[in-house]
């Protein structure tokens, strides 16, 4: 059941990505192992978010390579490109919930597209996605400009899960959080990942987050990622990298974890 | 096939799970659910030893209808290697069950007499907002031509362009066209009469006193009213207006004032390009299809005049303008918390603003016929 340890869930090799004459991938490389929880992070204007819309399908690569699950997505008919996107789960730096539907449609909503069930067992799989992220019962029938930010962040995870992925693609899940909804939100992730053994990738700007959660981390710099354990990090003597985990948030929240 | 087999008997039962339980088989899965038994008793042991890829979701089924046996005592054990999720789920479920068991719907009746309320309310409170809203841009009217600065010269010039120079086209265009028709299918009338040269009649009044107006006052409500709907509802969306009165700005001098007046500076202006398109039309169909010269179609068109026929379309314009103008102005700064408000609300500022134009159309035509004008 559970993959070879030797096949990446994704691969990404010498990924270019240009907007005109700005390059902002130059031969990035990243492997991200099955049951990891990847954080990905880098300057504003780095390619973060370009990086994860490459991995999704959403963006042609300019050049380079990206396998998932071992299969290379370019190569893919249409069709299985589609199932392959149904395997994972992403969620968007705003939730990007769909603003007409309640929380509990926008969760039900991949599943009424793929599998011909009952609404009494959409409800269901609802209260269930639901129970899975902490929101309560009462947030089903919301919409989301009634929900307060962490709970946006929570419903879009919610959606994420609905078809049980196995891979998880977050943007950003706790920018815009106060630390004590960041840190439920962290323990929530790492909870899920332990309880449904799934591999995480994630995009953040939050130190907390990243030492607190991260197996590995993939720092960009000048267009190629740089990935390691946090504490190989840590010893890294790139100058980006060196002020970035020695800053004075870092070390604050370095000391957090550590100490 | 069978996802689901129950065996045994009197206190004793097994629950056998076969094949494909992943999310793929929920419909099959949540069939064959159905069909167990209401009540059991004893001891309930699920097998998921055969149970392939089981996922998370027919997991749940499984456990929600588990817990609605009745007749307890039920003691239910999984084994067989039960996924790795299933005790996460069942304290997940355990959870939810003791939640749920405090909640009690509202009664129908309580609902639907509520239902009216808040709609009667909202109705209300709608009427006096939109009192309240024309009454800040009158104030704001009144300071505005006291100084001139606050008229936003700048501001004011790029509406004019984006309502009138921009719509300049598609107006000449709509008004040749409809003016075409208008002497082509009056000319199939007049002709069993005799009567060709009241064409030039028709197409004269029919545009200057009507069409020329009205049709420059619909095209401009599609155009203008939704981009002002649109274009205030983001800014309100964005906090920009916030922001605005934040920095001790007023709104409605910054966005409404320099729309409105923009309109009630362009609007006038297309109806004059209207009206000669369309004339331009009806001579152009009276030469072609009904082969009046130009010179006799221009003196039969002076004297089908009364001094008051242009200025009786023309004069219709500013209202015209005002009511598209506010109205799409107004449901802009109603746009609240999400986009899906912003184009609901863009939507209605079209529809009332048209609908405004013709209802104040009809009372114009009521008022000129009153007063012979």
């Amino acid at each position: 059941m559970a993959e070879p340890v030797s096949t990446p869930v994704i691969r990404v090799s010498g990924l270019v990505s240009r907007f005109g004459t700005q390059v902002v991938h130059d031969g990035l490389d990243m492997e991200v192992r099955p049951n990891e929880i990847f954080g990905i992070v880098g300057g504003s204007g780095t390619g973060k978010s370009v990086l994860l819309h490459a991995i999704l399908g959403l963006r042609e690569p300019d050049g380079g390579s990206i396998e998932l699950y071992g299969k290379d997505v370019q190569q893919l008919a249409a069709a299985d490109r589609s199932a392959l996107v149904r395997s994972y789960g992403v969620t968007f730096q705003n939730g990007a919930l769909i603003s007409s539907l309640t929380v509990a449609q926008n969760i039900q909503l991949p599943l009424r597209e793929y599998y011909p069930v009952s609404e009494q067992t959409l409800d269901e799989l609802a209260e269930l996605n639901l129970a899975l992220v902490g929101l309560p019962p009462d947030a089903g029938p919301k919409y989301p400009s009634q929900l307060s930010g962490g709970m946006i962040k929570r419903a879009a995870l919610a959606r994420a899960l609905s078809l049980e992925p196995k891979l998880l693609l977050l943007d950003e899940p706790t920018a815009g959080l106060d630390p004590i909804s960041a840190a439920a939100f962290d323990e929530l992730l790492l909870y899920l990942h332990s309880q449904l053994r799934l591999t995480v990738v994630m995009i953040t700007h939050d130190l907390d987050t990243l030492f607190r959660t991260c197996s590995r981390v993939g720092v960009i710099v000048d267009g190629r990622m740089i990935s390691d354990t946090l504490d190989g990090l840590l010893q890294n003597q790139t100058p980006w990298i060196r002020e970035y985990f020695h800053g004075p948030r870092a070390r604050a929240a370095e000391k957090d974890t550590h100490g | 096939m069978t996802v689901l087999a129950l065996e045994g008997a009197d206190g004793d039962w097994h629950l056998h799970l076969n094949g494909d339980w992943s999310l793929a088989a929920m419909a099959q899965i949540e069939a064959q659910l159905e069909t167990l038994p209401g009540t059991l008793q004893g001891t309930l042991a699920c097998d998921w030893s055969r149970a392939e890829r089981p996922g998370i979701g027919p997991a749940w089924a499984l456990l929600v209808r588990l817990s609605g046996f009745t007749a307890q005592p039920l003691e239910i054990r999984h084994v067989g290697d039960p996924p790795h999720f299933l005790e996460f789920l069942e304290k997940l479920h355990a959870e939810r069950h003791a939640a749920r068991a405090g909640a009690e719907p509202e009664p129908s009746l309580e609902r639907s007499v509520g239902k009216l309320g808040r709609w009667v309310v909202l109705q209300g409170t709608e009427a006096r907002a939109v009192i309240g809203f024309f009454g800040r841009i009158v104030r704001v009217y009144d300071g505005v031509f006291s100084r001139p600065h606050a008229l936003r010269p700048s501001s004011l010039a790029r509406h004019i362009y984006e309502t009138g120079i921009t719509a300049i086209p598609i107006v000449s265009l709509i008004a040749f066209l409809i003016s075409v028709i208008v002497a082509y299918l009056g000319a199939q009338q007049l002709s069993r009469f005799g009567a060709n040269i009241f064409v030039v009649d028709l197409v004269t009044i029919s545009v200057l006193r009507e069409m020329g107006v009205l049709l420059t006052a619909i095209i401009v409500a599609g155009r203008s009213g939704s981009a002002f709907a649109a274009e205030i509802g983001v800014m309100q969306l964005n906090e920009e207006t916030d922001a605005l009165r934040a920095m001790g700005m007023n709104p409605i001098e910054l966005l409404v004032v320099p729309r409105v007046l923009a309109l009630v500076i362009s609007l006038p202006l297309l109806t004059v390009i209207a009206d000669a398109m369309g004339l331009a039309g009806g001579g152009l169909l009276s030469l072609v299809n009904l082969h009046i010269p130009l010179p006799q179609f221009l003196h039969r068109l002076r004297e089908s005049l009364s001094p008051t026929t242009f200025w009786s379309g023309l004069i219709k314009a500013p209202i015209f303008a005002i009511l598209i103008g506010m109205v799409g102005t107004y449901r802009g700064m109603q746009v609240r918390d999400s986009s899906r408000e912003l184009g609901r609300l863009t939507t209605v500022a079209v529809v009332q603003s048209i609908f405004l134009v013709i209802l104040a159309d009809a009372l114009f035509a009521v008022l000129f016929v009153q007063i012979d004008f």
